[in-house]
């Protein structure tokens, strides 16, 4: 590959090959505070590479690929390069991890103990976990929760987060614009912005934490809280997760010692205050 | 040394690695869908931390692929028990089942089997009440194709646990130039404790070499390959040389068979019957050249020689004049 960009996020180091130079110019300004691997060695490859040998430069388009693929996934115009290098980040995470239980989920810790959030795309985890991670939480990751089988703890992947449409106005009013990497306007899921998490919780990507309580948040309804029984938790979790089939009854074992170590509910919120104040509440609430 | 050649090179000599191009080796693995084997074939290797954690992650992930392969087979021989049919498992769920060598962190997808064809139609029918659908229409040109020409019926694919499973009734399409003998195959294949079978021991090698060299464009041969090099090892024995060499003739395989051994030869040093494999050619070097084009970033190289073997391959499915038919109609769609 003509361009080679290596990162480590959390434990997992990445080598990402690119045809072009500018998604990898991009991606190195967003993760300039990341490490690269101390061993040189990467856990996976992204390629992101014409989808025929003339797109490289006569309407460029680029497709995602590397060691694990989706056979139909839709290359992308070279203007949203650095999302087609997220996105096939992410499908590495999907399809091939499998050191750890992948919990699609965002996570924030506070005195050592986690809150590990999931819901389907647009509930919100991801801007709950942005605003508390510029709020005395640590943002651990917004996209995919590791869950170490043996320990029982949650493990960092603090990737850049990824801010959609309504979410990028609110976090640029709060948050450096140094963090922040290009606004991404015509993409598949509208305009995306992403956003780099702090310095403490880049400087902590190595410290894991117990998770303490389950939240499954729902945005844009009336407020309501609701507790959660283990038998839904588990059914969400796995409908959350990538590669529990795979882990067998590793997988099945871990999950079902977090969803017992950790009080689980399900919370609708009409706007992004309340929720705080709703966490704040049940933390509060745990800690006591 | 990088990608696929270097990936041969590990599986070949584990002690030999030394410090090495990893993510290379590893991007190269997966997409030969070779990483489970590499991870057991490396097991012993002193390797950085990280590299061992994803080969013990590869070695676990294998465990899970064997179980699920062995269920899958498990619930194919509850479906035609019935029938009384003689079920020959194929391929990896063969390895498994059976626990040859080869089985060692071997990747399966599919799974194969081989019933008498004459028993084809109550096969299929037994499959679908019991949970598997058309993976494709089940009328029209490709439907027609498959059951007319092919050695398998279209694939089917099930309802509940998403597995595939190719019924064939022979091991190579009815098009091709070289007529294995089936009811021979099903006559020396052998009875597992579940009454599920295998081929018999000559005829394994015999498939795979098939599989390799006499149907497809070799994509992912590497793997075949590295079956054919275990399988080989495990089976040798002068006797076995003297079956091998009669049941290849009487598949009208035997160039497929020498070219398997040759090759394996020369990329996992397998020790060979030099006579039955004969000398190392210059057109050996074009599939040599074939097998090795991936990269360290795992992208596959040599596109016109690759072309060329897709070509070959419908070349050897199909005579010209069937071929220039079916070009057209694909073509047309």
């Amino acid at each position: 590959m003509r361009h080679r960009l290596d990162i480590q996020i959390g434990p997992v180091a990445f080598r990402i090959g690119s045809a072009w130079k500018a998604p990898l110019d991009a991606l190195g300004r967003l993760y300039a505070a990341y490490p690269a691997p101390a061993d040189g060695i990467c856990d996976f490859t992204v390629r992101l590479e014409p989808e025929k040998p003339w797109r490289r430069i006569f309407r460029p388009s680029v497709a995602i690929r590397g060691d694990y693929v989706l056979p139909d996934a839709a290359p992308m115009a070279l203007a949203h390069g650095l999302l087609a290098a997220e996105m096939g980040m992410n499908l590495q995470m999907a399809l091939g991890q499998k050191s750890w239980l992948l919990l699609h989920a965002s996570t924030v810790e506070k005195g050592g103990r986690a809150m590990i959030m999931t819901g389907e795309s647009g509930a919100g985890k991801s801007t709950l976990a942005a605003l508390l991670g510029e709020r005395g939480w640590r943002l651990m990751g917004d996209e995919f929760a590791l869950l170490d089988m043996d320990s029982g703890q949650l493990l960092p992947f603090p990737r850049a987060i990824s801010l959609k449409n309504g979410a990028i106005r609110v976090m640029e009013a709060k948050v450096d614009a140094a963090r922040f990497g290009p606004r991404l306007e015509g993409t598949p899921k509208g305009e995306i912005r992403h956003m780099r998490p702090n310095d403490d919780s880049l400087a902590r990507m190595g410290e894991g934490a117990m998770p303490a309580l389950i939240l499954f948040p729902r945005f844009g309804e009336a407020e309501a809280i609701r507790p959660v029984g283990a038998a839904e938790s588990f059914m969400r979790f796995t409908q959350a997760s990538t590669n529990y089939v795979n882990l067998g009854r590793r997988g099945f074992e871990s999950l079902n010692r977090l969803i017992d170590a950790c009080p689980a509910l399900a919370i609708d919120y009409p706007d992004t205050e309340s929720a705080l104040a709703l966490v704040d509440d049940f933390w509060g609430a745990l800690a006591a | 040394m990088r990608g696929a050649r270097l990936l041969v090179r590990a599986l070949r000599d584990p002690d030999g690695v030394g410090d090495c191009d990893w993510a290379g080796l590893i991007s190269a693995a997966r997409a030969e869908q070779l990483m489970g084997s590499l991870a057991f074939r490396m097991e012993e290797q002193a390797v950085p931390a990280r590299v061992a954690a994803t080969f013990e992650a590869a070695r676990r992930d294998a465990a899970q692929t064997r179980t699920q392969a062995l269920w899958e087979a498990e619930m194919a021989r509850r479906a035609l028990a019935p029938l009384g049919v003689p079920v020959i498992l194929m391929k990896g769920t063969a390895f498994h089942a059976a626990n040859l060598d080869a089985c060692v962190g071997r990747s399966v997808g599919d799974l194969d089997v081989m019933v008498p064809r004459r028993r084809l139609d109550e096969v299929e029918a037994a499959l679908l009440r019991a949970g598997w659908e058309h993976v494709k229409d089940a009328q029209g040109y490709d439907d027609d194709y498959y059951r007319r020409w092919m050695h398998e019926l279209p694939p089917l694919i099930h309802r509940t646990r998403d597995r595939m499973i190719d019924v064939h009734h022979t091991i190579l399409p009815l098009t091709a130039r070289p007529r294995p003998d089936a009811e021979a195959l099903i006559a020396a294949s052998i009875a597992l404790e579940n009454g599920l079978r295998i081929l018999s021991p000559a005829d394994i090698v015999i498939h795979a070499s098939a599989h390799l060299f006499a149907d497809g464009d070799l994509a992912g041969g590497l793997r075949n390959l590295w079956d054919i090099d275990r399988l080989l090892r495990e089976f040798d024995s002068p006797e076995f040389r003297r079956t091998l060499l009669e049941r290849a003739r009487l598949h009208q395989l035997a160039p497929h068979v020498a070219r398997a051994l040759r090759l394996s030869n020369r990329l996992y040093a397998t020790p060979i019957d030099r006579i039955f494999a004969g000398r190392f050619t210059l057109a050996d070097r074009l599939f040599e050249a074939r097998l090795l084009a991936r990269n360290g970033w795992g992208q596959e190289r040599r596109k016109a020689l690759r072309f060329a073997f897709y070509l070959r391959s419908h070349w050897l499915r199909m005579p010209p004049l069937m071929l220039a038919r079916h070009l057209w109609i694909k073509a047309r769609r």
